[in-house]
Formats: C-alpha cells, sequence, structure tokens
C-alpha cells in the first residue's frame, strides 16, 4: 500500500535522509568545495585568494603534471592487459569442473578483500632484493633477480605486478558471472563441428562473454588512472620520481606542499579525463558488444 | 540543599574563569620522550597552578600537515613545535605571535646565540630554541683495529675517510666502510665543505663545480663500493646498520647516542672531516605560540619554561637526546652530560658548532626539498650522473622559484 501527499514524503525523507546528509555532508559538498577552490590559491593559513584560471594555466606547463600523467599511462599499458588476460584465464580455468573450484574461487578472490596497505607492505617484503622471497626464488634458478622498486626502471613494474596480483580476482569473479550465462550447446555444437579449446575460447567464450569483458575492462581502466594506494605505500613516488602518478602528485600538492587550490585543479583535470576516457569507452562498447 | 548546589555551580563557573588550558602540539613522538613530556608538564603544572598543559603529537611526516589544517579550521594549538626550515613559512602569513616584547633583552643572553636568531623573521623573534643537536663522525672503533687505521682527528679530511673507509671494508661479509646519507640535509651542508652550497638567493647557483664536487664526493662512496647501495641496503636503516657492528664509520646524529650505547662495539665520534673547509649541521627545534591563541601569557609561560627552565635542561641532558639550546657559558648545566662515558669525545659536539651551517630556506621549502631529493636520489642510484643531477635541479629550483 502506497502513502500519499506530505505522508509519502515524510517516510522517504526519513528513510533517506540519514544515508542523503552523509553524502552531500561528506561527498557532494566537498566535490562542489573543490571546484571552487581549483579558481583559488590556498596555502591553508591565510585565506583562500581568487585567482581565476591561473591554476589550470600552470599546470599545461608544470614537467611534474606531464611526468605524472605519462607514469600513470605506463601503469595503465602495464596493468590493463595483464590484469585482464590472467582475470580470463583463472576465470575460464575456475569455470571448468575441477577439484577444489569453490576453495581456488575464494583463495583467487581474497587479495580483492584484503586492504591495499597490507598487500603493499606483504610485496615490498617478497619483492626485496636482499631478503626477499622472490630473488630468493630466482636465485635459485640461476638468475639474478633486478633491484625491484629501489631501481627505476623496476619499480614501476613491481607495482604493475603487485596491482595484477591482487586485483585478477575481481575480474575473475565479473568473467565468472559471464561465462555462467553461456549456454553449454554452444560448446556442445561448436564441438561437434570441430572446434578444440582454443577455438571454442575465440569463437564462442570471448565474443558472448563481451559484455562481461567491457565491464571488467571499464571499471579496471577508471581503477588504473586512479592508481595511488600501492604506490604510496611502496614506492612514495621513488625512486628518483620514476613512479609519480596523478593521484600521488594531488595529494603531495596538497598535503605536503600545500597547494590546495592547485592540487583541486589538478583533480578536476583528472576528472575531466577519466570522464572523457568512460564516454568514449562506453560508445565503443555499443559498437562491438 | 539549594544554596549548596548553587554555590558548587558558582565554584565551577569561578574554576573555569581562572583556569587556564594551554594546547601544545609536539613532533616528538616516541614513547621514551613522551613520558619525559608529561613529567615535564607535571614539574610545570606544580610551578604554575591554574596552567594546564594539554599536549597532542603526531609523528613528523605528518605533523605540518596537520598543523596547517587546525590553523584553516580557525582552532590553531597555542603552542607548538617548529624547526627551522618551516619557520619562514610561517612567520610570512603573520600567524605566530611576536615574542621580543615577552622576551626582553636579558631573556635573550641565556640562549646559544645562532639557535635564538635562528628563530628570528625580518628582525621580528617569533620561536623560542627548546633543542639543539649537530651531525658528527660516528667510527667503530673494533673495526678500525682490525683493519689497524688510526681513528678520526678533527683535522681529518675527506681523503682520510675514503682511506680509512677502504682499509675497513669488506663487503662479502656485508661490512662496508662508511654510509653518509645522500640526501638534501646531508647535500647542502656538505656543499658547503666543498666550498660551494646550495644558494637559493639573490640568485639560484647549484650547479656549481665546487657543488659537482661536493655530489662527486658523496656519491664516490657508492661507485668506489665502500658505501651499501640502496639494493644492498634493501630497506635496512643505516643507523641499524652501523648499530650491528657493519658500518666502519656513519656520518649521522647526536641523537643517536643513547640507541648505539647498547652496542657491543667500541664506538666514538669526532667531528665531521671536511673537505675545501669543514661544514656541520646544527639542527635546533623552537616553540612558537599562535598569533590567535586567546592564552598568550600562559602560553608564554610554556614555552619560556620549555627552552629556559633548569627543569627542562636537566631532563634533555639526562635523557641524553637533543641538547638544551642553551649559551655555551652556562658550563654547569652541560658537565653532566661530557661527563658521560660514551662516546668519550663528547666535546665533539660542542667543538662542531664552531662550524655550524644553516640549510636554504625559501617559501616553498617542502618543493624545493622535494626537488633536490629526487635529484639526488636519481644521482645516488646511478640513473644520472652527479652533473646531469646537478643541471636539472638548477633547472628545476629555478622554475620553482619563479613562479
Amino acid at each position: 500500500m502506497y502513502e500519499r501527499g506530505a505522508r509519502r514524503w515524510l517516510t522517504l525523507a526519513l528513510f533517506l535522509g540519514p544515508s542523503l546528509i552523509g553524502l552531500a555532508l561528506f561527498l557532494v559538498g566537498p566535490i562542489v568545495a573543490s571546484l571552487a577552490l581549483a579558481f583559488t590559491s590556498w596555502d591553508l593559513l591565510t585565506p583562500p585568494r581568487w585567482v581565476g584560471a591561473r591554476n589550470f594555466v600552470r599546470l599545461a606547463d608544470d614537467p611534474e603534471f606531464w611526468t605524472a600523467l605519462r607514469h600513470t599511462l605506463q601503469f595503465l599499458a602495464g596493468y590493463l592487459p595483464l590484469v585482464m588476460t590472467t582475470g580470463l584465464l583463472v576465470a575460464v580455468a575456475l569455470n571448468g569442473r575441477i577439484v577444489g573450484r569453490a576453495f581456488f574461487r575464494a583463495v583467487y578472490f581474497l587479495p580483492v578483500v584484503a586492504s591495499w596497505v597490507a598487500v603493499a607492505l606483504v610485496w615490498k617484503w617478497l619483492l626485496n632484493p636482499a631478503f626477499g622471497l622472490v630473488n630468493f626464488l630466482l636465485a635459485q634458478v640461476g638468475v639474478a633477480g633486478p633491484a625491484w622498486l629501489f631501481d627505476p626502471t623496476w619499480a614501476m613494474f613491481s607495482v604493475v605486478l603487485t596491482s595484477v596480483w591482487k586485483d585478477t580476482g575481481f575480474v575473475m569473479v565479473v568473467l565468472l558471472a559471464g561465462l555462467q550465462g553461456i549456454p553449454r550447446e554452444y560448446y556442445e555444437a561448436s564441438a561437434i563441428d570441430g572446434a578444440g579449446p582454443a577455438q571454442q575460447l575465440r569463437f564462442v567464450t570471448v565474443p558472448l562473454l563481451m559484455p562481461a569483458l567491457f565491464f571488467a575492462l571499464s571499471i579496471s581502466l577508471i581503477n588504473s588512472f586512479q592508481v595511488f594506494d600501492q604506490v604510496y605505500v611502496m614506492t612514495g613516488g621513488g625512486p628518483a620520481g620514476a613512479t609519480t602518478v596523478l593521484v600521488e602528485r594531488i595529494v603531495r600538492q596538497a598535503f605536503s606542499f600545500s597547494r590546495m587550490g592547485y592540487a583541486a585543479a589538478m583533480s578536476w583535470v583528472l576528472f575531466v579525463l577519466i570522464f572523457v576516457v568512460t564516454i568514449a569507452f562506453s560508445r565503443a562498447q555499443k559498437r562491438f558488444a | 540543599m539549594k544554596l549548596v548546589r548553587t554555590f558548587l555551580a558558582l565554584a565551577l563557573v569561578a574554576g573555569l574563569a581562572f583556569a587556564q588550558t594551554v594546547d601544545y602540539f609536539s613532533f616528538t613522538t616516541d614513547q621514551a620522550h613522551v613520558d619525559e613530556l608529561e613529567a615535564l608538564i607535571e614539574v610545570f603544572e606544580a610551578q604554575n597552578p591554574g596552567i594546564t598543559i594539554e599536549y597532542t603529537t603526531a609523528p613528523f611526516g605528518d605533523y605540518f600537515t596537520r598543523l596547517q589544517t587546525d590553523f584553516a579550521a580557525g582552532s590553531p594549538p597555542d603552542v607548538f613545535e617548529l624547526n627551522f626550515e618551516n619557520l619562514a613559512t610561517f612567520a610570512s602569513r603573520g600567524v605566530l605571535a611576536p615574542l621580543d616584547d615577552l622576551l626582553g633583552t636579558d631573556g635573550r643572553d641565556v640562549f646559544y646565540p645562532a639557535a635564538l636568531d635562528a628563530f628570528a623573521y625580518d628582525g621580528t623573534q617569533y620561536a623560542l630554541p627548546i633543542t639543539f643537536s649537530t651531525v658528527v663522525l660516528f667510527y667503530n672503533q673494533d673495526l678500525f683495529d682490525a683493519a689497524g687505521v688510526a681513528y678520526p682527528t678533527d683535522a681529518w679530511t675527506w681523503d682520510d675517510v675514503m682511506a680509512a673507509a677502504e682499509a675497513i671494508n669488506d663487503p662479502a661479509n656485508r661490512v662496508w666502510g662508511i654510509y653518509q646519507p645522500v640526501q638534501f640535509w646531508e647535500f647542502y651542508k656538505v656543499a658547503q665543505a666543498a666550498g660551494g652550497g646550495l644558494q637559493v638567493a639573490p640568485t639560484i647557483a647549484i650547479d656549481t663545480p665546487e657543488n659537482l664536487a661536493a655530489l662527486e664526493y658523496l656519491v664516490g662512496k657508492i661507485e668506489a663500493g665502500v658505501m651499501p647501495t640502496d639494493a644492498e641496503l634493501s630497506g635496512v636503516a643505516n643507523e641499524d646498520l652501523f648499530a650491528n657492528g657493519q658500518l666502519g664509520m656513519l656520518v649521522s646524529g647526536i641523537w643517536m647516542f643513547d640507541r648505539f650505547a647498547q652496542s657491543s662495539f667500541d664506538w666514538d665520534i669526532a667531528v665531521e672531516p671536511g673537505g675545501a673547509r669543514q661544514a656541520t649541521h646544527f639542527f635546533s627545534n623552537a616553540a612558537a605560540i599562535a598569533a590567535s591563541s586567546p592564552e598568550r601569557e600562559a602560553a608564554w609561560k610554556w614555552v619560556e619554561f620549555l627552552a629556559a627552565s633548569p627543569e627542562v635542561a636537566a631532563a634533555r641532558i639526562e635523557s641524553a637526546w637533543e641538547l638544551p639550546a642553551l649559551s655555551l657559558d652556562n658550563a654547569d648545566a652541560l658537565a653532566p652530560y661530557l661527563a658521560r662515558p660514551q662516546p668519550a669525545n663528547r666535546e665533539a659536539v660542542f667543538a662542531s658548532l664552531a662550524f655550524a651551517v644553516n640549510p636554504p630556506v625559501v617559501d616553498r621549502q617542502p618543493e624545493l626539498q622535494d626537488i633536490v631529493n629526487q635529484e639526488l636520489e636519481a644521482a645516488r642510484l646511478g640513473s644520472k650522473t652527479p652533473a646531469q643531477a646537478l643541471a636539472d635541479a638548477q633547472r628545476r629550483v629555478e622554475a620553482l622559484l619563479a613562479d
């Protein structure tokens, strides 16, 4: 039974109020405020000063910003294909009838729910050049491992590796759900037509999995633009600035350099960037899936 | 009954009117020193009835963010710790209470002059130094004896350091000759010791031949293999390496005395050897009062107590961490410090002061340090040559300060 008029609105307000107030105070409010702040210079000690578009102009020829953007794209270029591939392989493997399927599904999903700080700290130890397990194992097969996080050329790859390890479970779960939706008959029919497992993956699984693939891909894409926790804990942007990424720079500008206006401008540029890429991506999805 | 209640209410109101609470914010967070602070607060409150000190602490890495956020929120602490590099940022924004009238001219005499002057900005005193420390050359006497090398003296130069480091060095057994950090604080000092300096005003002179010699000295120890690389350290703190007996020499602060006193080997200190000249650190922390503090009078009493009271001086000497920033004429206060057995050459702490140099300070200090640290790190890791790193630092600092 539906209530009518004012009573109905009151009921709605009572139920939605608590979460809406929280949302307005701690999310919408700060977002609107940050847009206003982006046009000011504010060092926290003196009141904000209106500077018009100067922060955005300065951003355009700030080499630090372009370096951070380049590093973010490097992360994306390494992370996206790897996490999608591992996620797909694990999902296909765990979709079949294998012993301990539920156990393995839980194990692969475990890193997804683990805290990034804990995961990053553990991997920092695993990748430790002198005392870490990874280089110890490499040494057993006669390979001298790199210095990982201590080497500017390997640091970003180490961050990518850790991120892929943590997020494979997320992609796996999304794709598993997609796989469950593919009717068995298609596999039987293609088998009768002589398709092997590889051909089935290429011509049955992947095309029918497109919606799930696009979903996992777009979430991973947005996440990689916002890569931060793992960088902050594992490298702090180092060594020698080799892993500075956009969100890390925003945090640094705001909370190390006290340039709140500039940091706000940077975060809005990041927002527009993600927005445009996501729109373009969903256009592409309509065409392909 | 009603009368009693009214009386109690009145007493409460009167009590609130007279009781003053001073909020104190400090970046000293380890337990031993928090315990010391609590004991000092008790002494202060006993001496100053009616004043209550409420302290909070934050680790150094978060401290200035928290402090600035408190200012932005309009509720700064009444009294808070500051260091030399950050004084200008706060003083130039007019958020610190000037202290000249409260201090008077006589009040100045009790302090170590360089420490007091470090906390003046544009001719106005904005904070009182509460501690100072210096950096010296620590050396492991057992390793020196084993290698048959004579102990460092005040006459040592960088060449002697390198020769000793090479004699002691044994990386196969994870023993290295020396560790000297390659970062902003070491560099501005070593640059001056090389006859240069990290000059940011009136012109920016970072990429100079003298500074190149300084950076080559710092990085050269890694290239010569007498100092562990980042990968060899693998996250182990250099102080731990020294405490484990794995370093012949270490350039570090006098705040490590207590820590190293537990080592199983003999060690001592010397004034840090120089290149073209000698240069040493002079670090000082100070206490300042917020300009907006409603409790300025009580706040001043607390600042004065922290900086110059005999109780605090005695406690700092007892804990052997940092020293009170008092005039060296005050020999009685320092006698117990010099009398402690290890390290034997404690005079070096004070002898160092003769060569003390200051870091460059600009309005945008954190960014300056970040840029210089990134370039020094690139040189340390070998991804840039020292010449490249200095050229890049010069270019980036010019862009920063032109802004």
